[in-house]
């Protein structure tokens, strides 16, 4: 009998997605809102890189809630570390890396942060942005967390940065809200497209987005490498 | 010529995704999945989507292998 229901359910479920999936059409716009996007987003907003305009303007607030779900990943994993952490007594000496991978590290690190920050400002005229940079220039400290470990940032200072990032964020949507009456309004003049001052509070907040989720990544990494020590 | 590449790279990842489960060898499935993610990046960046290849390949290649690296030397290398 129980097989039978199984065989039954199986058989409504396989029918139903494959019904559905002949509905929608494959390889043809439904909706008007990408093609929207693309037609008018470099003058409305005045970024060239469409998707950071949709991802920072049009789509700002799902990034509010994308940065605030990173921010309680991040918190939370503290609060749990750092409860296992304090029960542990004395630390002990951590063996130093090896001259190849000291060297390296200490060679390749402020390249990497070159490239973070070029991602991280450029975000509006090229590929990346707050999100990608900021995670290049959190994989940069993995390095120095690998090679040179005493040379690893404050963490108070991380934290720092983290808060500030974020209320950059917050206070410009609000600035948004008390000039033109709805959160995140791009308040500023859109400038010249293709050039680095332009497209209004777009970098402002990418940029403050970067330094918030590479602070972030690298509390994490920190977290989790002083847990194992 | 693209189509040759692409498929390649999407036998590679095959490869590499069994891989990461088969293998007994847990830094080793950890590289494996790194190199899954890489390639994702590659494949993401010939889809014309640089932003989220861009992103593939700090996170998924670099920060998460780290995450997991962390965790091997805390726990076994080796499964049982």
């Amino acid at each position: 009998m129980r097989i039978i229901i199984s065989i039954l359910l199986l058989v409504i479920i396989a029918l139903g997605i494959t019904l559905s999936l002949v509905i929608i059409p494959f390889n043809e716009s439904t909706t008007q809102v990408g093609e929207y996007y693309i037609d008018n987003g470099v003058e409305e907003t005045g970024a060239t890189n469409i998707v950071t305009s949709v991802v920072v303007n049009y789509r700002g607030f799902d990034t509010l809630g994308e940065v605030t779900i990173l921010f309680i990943a991040a918190v939370g994993l503290g609060a749990v570390l750092a409860t296992s952490k304090k029960s542990k007594a004395g630390k002990k000496k951590i063996e130093p890396a090896s001259l190849v991978v000291y060297t390296g590290c200490r060679f390749l690190f402020p390249l990497i942060i070159l490239f973070g920050l070029y991602v991280l400002i450029h975000g509006h005229l090229s590929p990346g942005g707050g999100f990608q940079g900021g995670a290049i220039i959190a994989s940069a400290f993995v390095l120095i967390y690998m090679g040179c470990r005493e040379k690893r940032p404050a963490m108070v200072l991380t934290k720092v940065i983290e808060s500030i990032g974020g209320l950059v964020f917050i206070i410009v949507g609000l600035i948004g809200l008390g000039i033109g009456g709805y959160f995140l309004l791009n308040f500023l003049p859109g400038g010249v497209p293709n050039t680095l001052l332009s497209a209004g509070i777009i970098p402002i907040i990418y940029i403050a987005i970067g330094f918030k989720v590479g602070s972030e990544l690298t509390g994490v990494i920190d977290n989790l490498i002083e847990e194992s020590e | 010529m693209i189509i040759f590449m692409v498929s390649l790279l999407v036998i590679l990842m095959l490869i590499a995704a069994i891989a990461a489960c088969v293998f007994k060898d847990l830094l080793g499935a950890v590289i494996a999945s790194c190199l899954v993610s890489l390639i994702a990046a590659v494949l993401f960046y010939i889809l014309q989507a640089p932003d989220v290849a861009m992103a593939e390949a700090a996170i998924g290649a670099a920060l998460v292998t780290a995450v997991f690296i962390i965790a091997i030397i805390r726990t076994k290398r080796h499964e049982e």
